[in-house]
């Protein structure tokens, strides 16, 4: 595995896509440079290096919203043509005619691809957190850090799931075009449509709201269905993550509003919010352990022709 | 008693309803040179596979020098080399690369692979294009660097699924020679699958005809020829005159089952050796004899003769 380890990380790193990863650094350091300085200080949380990756003064939209649209395209990049080009390039039968199992060819390639997710994802935060401390003139308090750090991690498992499933997608699907085309439908519908859906769906289980119950529940039914899609979970844990005062709770209508005003004026610890989220960190591994049961189902016994 | 490097025993592999291979038996000794022939589609890619564990046998097994490729697949990988139908590199890395990378997946050491590398490259006359990138290489040398790639970790058995597939015939007396070299003075034992018979007869020490999944026909090119042969001995004659009688005199000639002419040739089959009767009765017919030969039985007709009375 280790052999298969180094050669896709060098090919991750070699290839052309590279340059689009590099792009996303890039991406950070734009922002960083900028986001509207002033009016952080006036609008945002008091916690510049957390407000540098929500707010949306000076920048088109947050970086966290960024990496939640544009992050999926990575791993889809990383992992659709990880099997089938190996296949249609006949290197495949080659690769598995060495001593090798078949599970380490997809586990290294896996992990070669969240390695370097990994290198592109710390780059960004640090290359962003970098540029802002030039500006902001004044370092990130242990608090931030941490929270950047269970950010940066959140961001890596996200990314991780588009590689897992364009990954999955490239097991089954023998063309790359294919492979590439199915991930991001995939992706589109997950991401974009289950907000419509969610919607629908709670307005069929909550049809009238007459009262603050009524709201509160169909708000509750839209967030459950809602957190179905990997996107929706990584918006949610990262949100909670970034922002130390509404960071205490994950639904505002489950809490009794008279002491909801309360709440919003205190901070909570990293350690509160990282709690708070760590439902939503294990969903996600866990769906990207099922995407990996799938593919070694169907890799470990397939046939491979040359 | 060499050692079996190869078993099989009622392989069979099933697609649905449709049987590819069909209860075969399939011996490899060591140092042998094993012909593996049949048209396409008769289930030798598919017996194959089935050797190094690329898919699952439906029912029997196979065993690989000792091992079963399904269970112990490392076992098997570390001793077999492969060389698939159509070898396939990554074409934006040199040959060079993609030879190391091989040589890495074997955990051979960085030093002994580069010794390795460089031997082998100069064996397959790869040398100078050695660091051009895979992309750029011709069918034949891809074959070339397939055939160092397969021999990098030292095999006891190689298999080669039919390597002269669009090869001119340079390369493919190139790669028989490489076979036979291999062979002999390595002691490399060789299973080699072609559709191409006449090619491969020559360095193959015993040949299995496969039809429909199953081994039709086994042995070496003698036992063959005497099992398909009807009746072994071809002679043609190059005769300029004589009419019926010439005909019917060779005809009458004993053990003669056939005769046949198309202008000057005449074409004698016989089932004994009848050159000097034959040669004799032209010369008494008064015609002119000017040239006679044996017909030398290749493979390929004992092929063509054992398909030609099966629809296919």
């Amino acid at each position: 595995m280790r052999a298969i380890f180094w050669k896709e990380l060098g090919d991750h790193f070699g290839k052309r896509r590279f340059n689009l990863m590099l792009g996303l650094v890039l991406v950070g350091v734009l922002w960083a440079m900028f986001v509207d300085k002033d009016a952080m200080v006036t609008g945002g949380t008091g916690s510049f290096y957390l407000d540098l990756f929500t707010t949306t003064f000076g920048v088109p939209i947050s970086l966290l919203s960024f990496l939640s649209f544009f992050g999926p395209i990575i791993g889809i990049t990383l992992g659709f043509d990880s099997i089938n080009s190996e296949r249609t390039q006949g290197t495949l039968s080659r690769i598995l005619a060495q001593p090798v199992y078949r599970d380490a060819v997809y586990n290294g390639k896996f992990l070669a691809g969240i390695f370097t997710l990994t290198m592109v994802v710390f780059s960004l935060g640090i290359a962003a957190v970098g540029v802002a401390m030039f500006r902001f003139g004044l370092p990130p308090g242990s608090d931030e850090v941490l929270r950047l750090i269970g950010f940066g991690f959140i961001t890596i498992a996200y990314l991780s799931f588009w590689l897992a499933l364009a990954m999955t997608a490239s097991i089954f699907l023998r063309n790359a075009v294919a492979s590439a085309l199915v991930s991001i439908g995939i992706w589109i519908s997950i991401s974009f449509f289950i907000v419509f859906a969610s919607s629908t769906i709670a307005d069929r289980i909550v049809p009238d709201i007459e009262d603050v119950d009524d709201q509160a529940r169909h708000a509750n039914v839209q967030l459950w269905v809602g957190r179905v899609s990997p996107e929706r979970l990584f918006s949610e844990a990262t949100g909670t993550l970034l922002d130390p005062i509404g960071g205490r709770f994950l639904n505002p209508f489950g809490v009794a509003p008279e002491r909801l005003e309360g709440l919003l004026r205190s901070p909570v610890s990293a350690g509160q919010s990282l709690q708070l989220v760590w439902p939503h960190i294990v969903v996600l591994i866990a769906m990207i352990a099922s995407l990996m049961s799938v593919s070694y189902v169907r890799f470990m016994r397939e046939e491979i022709r040359s | 008693m060499s050692e079996l490097l190869v078993e099989a025993d009622g392989l069979v592999k099933a697609y649905g309803d449709f049987l590819a291979v069909d209860g075969l038996n399939l011996r490899l000794s060591e140092g042998e040179v094993y012909g593996f022939l049949g048209p396409n589609g008769s289930g030798k890619s598919t017996t194959i596979l089935m050797m190094l564990g690329l898919t699952e046998p439906t029912a029997g097994g196979v065993k690989v020098v000792g091992h079963d490729p399904m269970r112990e697949p490392l076992e098997v990988k570390r001793q077999v080399g492969y060389l698939p139908e159509s070898v396939g590199f990554y074409g934006d890395m040199t040959g060079r690369e993609n030879l190391m990378y091989t040589a890495d997946l074997n955990n051979i050491r960085l030093s002994d692979a580069k010794a390795r590398i460089d031997e082998l490259l100069g064996m397959v006359d790869l040398v100078e294009a050695t660091n051009q990138p895979v992309g750029q290489y011709s069918r034949g040398m891809r074959q070339r660097l397939g055939l160092a790639d397969v021999l990098l970790k030292r095999p006891r058995v190689i298999i080669l699924d039919d390597p002269t597939l669009g090869l001119d015939p340079t390369g493919i007396q190139w790669l028989l020679g490489m076979i036979e070299d291999l062979s002999t003075n390595q002691g490399i034992s060789v299973f080699l699958s072609s559709h191409q018979l006449h090619e491969v007869q020559q360095v193959c020490h015993r040949v299995g005809i496969m039809s429909h999944g199953k081994i039709v026909l086994e042995g070496t090119v003698a036992e063959l020829t005497e099992q398909t042969g009807s009746g072994g001995f071809g002679l043609v004659l190059e005769v300029l005159g004589g009419g019926d009688e010439l005909m019917t005199a060779l005809q009458g000639l004993p053990t003669v089952t056939t005769c046949t002419r198309v202008g000057n040739e005449i074409v004698v089959q016989s089932g004994g050796d009848v050159r000097g009767q034959a040669t004799a009765a032209v010369v008494a017919s008064g015609a002119l004899l000017l040239g006679a030969s044996s017909e030398n039985r290749t493979l390929e007709d004992i092929y063509l003769r054992y398909f030609a009375g099966q629809e296919s």
